[in-house]
């Protein structure tokens, strides 16, 4: 099964073979590396650009605006802030020129901690994100989705933000993705650059087939009528973990959502859900004010209100300037196993 | 940190040319920059173990850079205030501190993230220092923005017109952020320059791409030259040439105020970081180079070179036993230091 960088890579050669993108590039995204997370490795459009976030993003831009299509990287969220004021460019150019000028454009980055990345490799940008309207932000959880997701993103019209967690990026699937081969070792042997001397090495692509995940729309992970989780990214597999030991050892049935896209985003997937069960609780590792998930409680609390059976919950990153490497100081950060599982049992244990 | 004495040596100027050594610097003057080049490798060497051994998660420093950054670290006028100078330094910055003064233990605490880490308090990689008693400003991660950063100390160096200056450095990549050609703008403002030594450590590479993919440029300094200001290409992996050629550029933005763009070559000797596996490459050694001058010439001789090698070993190995057993930073320790004096951040305490 492909792990997340590998499944990322065939959609974006999916991408240049079939939906015509020309251009996947940022710092060390082309040969020989491929990618910090080796995500675009073997790519015939990968190229290297120079160390220069606001270069990337308006070169992105300015691509779009010739209508071509492009997909460009920034190598870790955390390098993405002084790009800031483009971004709201990019995501206001349709709307200001009231539909005349388009931004086609993908922009992936790879985002949150738990891979000890210390101060500046460990940022999360979903909230901030949420606050750029006219991007769409999407965040896959598992290798399938993030091969349908991207290929979503480059066939949308609009500025897509494929937010990476790079935690999961090592991760292998459960499902096979359309045309990979089932031998793991012979699609690494495909796909995967050889150490050392790359200089003739060529990917041998699968003969990969669309799929699509569309923008906007959630999965439920796991269904129960305890309580809803909403999450996703990294988080999508710590919750589904909770809902597996809850279950097991005390018969206690969680839905999970894993919303997939962060906006637009599934709210009558949402409403179902917590409609049936009365009791959720969002969780997502971005710094916990002004988060987004603090905008999908508003919004339960106030169209859901009388279905409530509890005080919607919000567990999210503590609100701190940045998380710390040593695993104490990033375990008591970012939301763990154990935090999603007590805030869980106290969400349960409240009687209206 | 146990401050040890400034490594300074005096007097090198006058001497410059002659000397006992048949060099141009004085013999002296070349086994103390010898010491302080091995002292900063072995640093960097017991740090990479470190990392192989599962005792940190992750490296990054410099060593490569200690024919440059050594010299630099002694001429530096250290000390805290406007008068001294500010030092604002990339993270392979070690060889520089270690010839100001720096002992083992702290650099190992920051990359063993102890609580005793007194640079970051267990919260950041290797080689990322903050010293405010030398103005040593926070080493950090984002590329680049030292040389924005390093435009307000300048400033104020300036307006207290003292003899203090402001030193940058950085890497080649690295100065396609904006954050170089703004310290280029505002160093050179016709009647406004700041005295700053701005720097570019050019190894050729940043991470995977060779600075040929990245630039059109010849050298990174000139970029100066449409600013008027005084741009030099320098030999970094010649700790002679280095010390001789920084002395002279420091001199001048003493005297005049006004900015310098040095541009050295210099070595990744065992590639970008641990990402990268921290394994030796074959590029051009420093040490081994200089050492080679210093056997030819007589001034040091093997035993002396192995003696002093172990002798640094032995230190930052039981450096690295003495750290071990010290503190991790306890969990409720991130919100320490949250805004000044303790003040909480923590809206669950307002
Ligand atoms: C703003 C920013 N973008 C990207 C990175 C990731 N990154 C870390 S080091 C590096 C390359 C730096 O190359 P260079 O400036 O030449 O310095 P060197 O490491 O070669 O000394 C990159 C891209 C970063 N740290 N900061």
């Amino acid at each position: 099964m492909a792990n997340m960088a590998q499944a990322i890579r065939m959609a974006l050669h999916y991408g240049e073979k079939h939906l015509d993108v020309k251009d996947v590039f940022g710092q060390d995204v082309g040969p020989p590396m491929g990618g910090v997370f080796t995500a675009t490795q073997g790519l015939d459009t990968a190229w290297n650009t120079p160390l220069d976030e606001r270069g990337i993003v308006g070169a992105a831009m300015g691509i779009a605006m010739t209508g071509d299509i492009c997909v460009a990287e920034i190598q870790f969220c955390d390098y993405i802030f002084n790009t800031i004021d483009l971004l709201k460019i990019a995501g206001n150019t349709n709307w200001v020129t009231n539909g005349n000028a388009t931004l086609p454009m993908v922009l992936m980055t790879p985002v949150g901690a738990g891979i000890r990345g210390s101060v500046y490799h460990s940022h999360s940008f979903d909230a901030w994100a949420s606050r750029l309207p006219g991007w769409k932000v999407v965040m896959p959880s598992n290798p399938l989705d993030a091969y349908g997701l991207l290929i979503a993103a480059i066939k949308d019209p609009n500025p897509v933000m494929f937010l990476k967690p790079k935690a999961l990026l090592r991760v292998r699937g459960q499902e096979l993705l359309p045309g990979e081969p089932e031998n793991e070792k012979e699609l690494k042997a495909m796909i995967d650059a050889p150490v050392g001397d790359r200089s003739q090495w060529k990917a041998k692509w699968p003969e990969l087939k669309d799929h699509n995940v569309p923008i906007g729309k959630a999965k439920i992970t796991r269904s129960g009528s305890a309580a809803t989780i909403v999450t996703y990214g990294r988080h999508v597999l710590m919750c589904n973990d909770v809902a597996d030991d809850l279950k097991k050892n005390q018969g206690i049935d969680l839905e999970v959502i894993d919303l997939r896209s962060i906006y637009p985003y599934d709210w009558s997937c949402i409403k179902q859900s917590v409609s049936k069960t009365g009791r959720v609780l969002f969780v997502n590792e971005d710094t916990e004010v002004t988060n987004f998930a603090e905008h999908l409680s508003y919004r339960v609390t106030h169209e859901l209100f009388y279905e409530l059976m509890a005080r919607p919950r919000v567990l999210a990153g503590k609100n701190l300037p940045g998380i710390g490497l040593h695993a104490n100081l990033e375990e008591a950060s970012v939301p763990q196993v154990s935090d999603i599982k007590s805030e869980v049992l106290n969400l349960l244990k409240e009687v209206p | 940190m146990a401050v040890q004495a400034q490594s300074k040596v005096r007097g090198s100027k006058s001497k410059t040319k002659s000397g006992s050594s048949g060099l141009a610097l004085p013999k002296q003057v070349l086994i103390k920059i010898h010491d302080l080049m091995l002292k900063s490798r072995v640093l960097e060497e017991r740090m990479i173990k470190i990392y192989k051994v599962g005792e940190a998660y992750f490296w990054i420093g410099g060593p490569g850079e200690e024919a440059f950054g050594v010299p630099l670290g002694l001429l530096a006028n250290k000390g805290k205030g406007v008068q001294h100078d500010w030092l604002h330094l990339h993270y392979r910055c070690s060889s520089t501190l270690v010839a100001m003064g720096m002992d083992f233990l702290t650099p190992l605490r920051l990359i063993m993230n102890k609580a005793t880490d007194e640079c970051t308090g267990g919260r950041n990689f290797s080689n990322h220092y903050s010293f405010p008693e030398w103005n040593v400003a926070p080493v950090t991660s984002p590329i680049g923005v030292q040389y924005s950063i390093a435009i307000g100390t300048a400033r104020a160096q300036q307006r207290s017109k003292g003899k203090g200056i402001t030193i940058v450095t950085g890497g080649d990549a690295g100065s396609a952020e904006g954050d170089f050609a703004s310290s280029l703008i505002w160093a050179s403002r016709r009647g406004s320059e700041l005295p700053m030594l701005i720097t570019v450590q050019n190894n050729k590479w940043g991470i995977s791409t060779h600075f040929d993919e990245q630039h059109g440029e010849n050298h990174v300094s000139d970029r100066g030259q449409p600013f008027n200001m005084r741009t030099t290409v320098i030999n970094g992996n010649d700790p002679i040439e280095s010390y001789i050629r920084l002395e002279e550029e420091m001199a001048y933005i003493r005297k005049t105020g006004k900015p310098v763009v040095l541009e050295s070559t210099v070595s990744r000797l065992f590639g970008h970081s641990s990402a990268s596996g921290a394994n030796p490459i074959d590029e051009i050694d420093c040490l081994s180079d200089f050492q080679t001058l210093l056997l030819k010439k007589d001034i040091l001789t093997e035993k002396n070179i192995k003696d002093l090698q172990s002798g640094y070993e032995k230190e930052a190995k039981a450096a690295q036993d003495q750290v071990r057993t010290e503190m991790t930073p306890q969990a409720s320790s991130i919100w320490d230091n949250y805004f000044v004096g303790n003040e909480t951040g923590n809206w669950r305490e307002f």
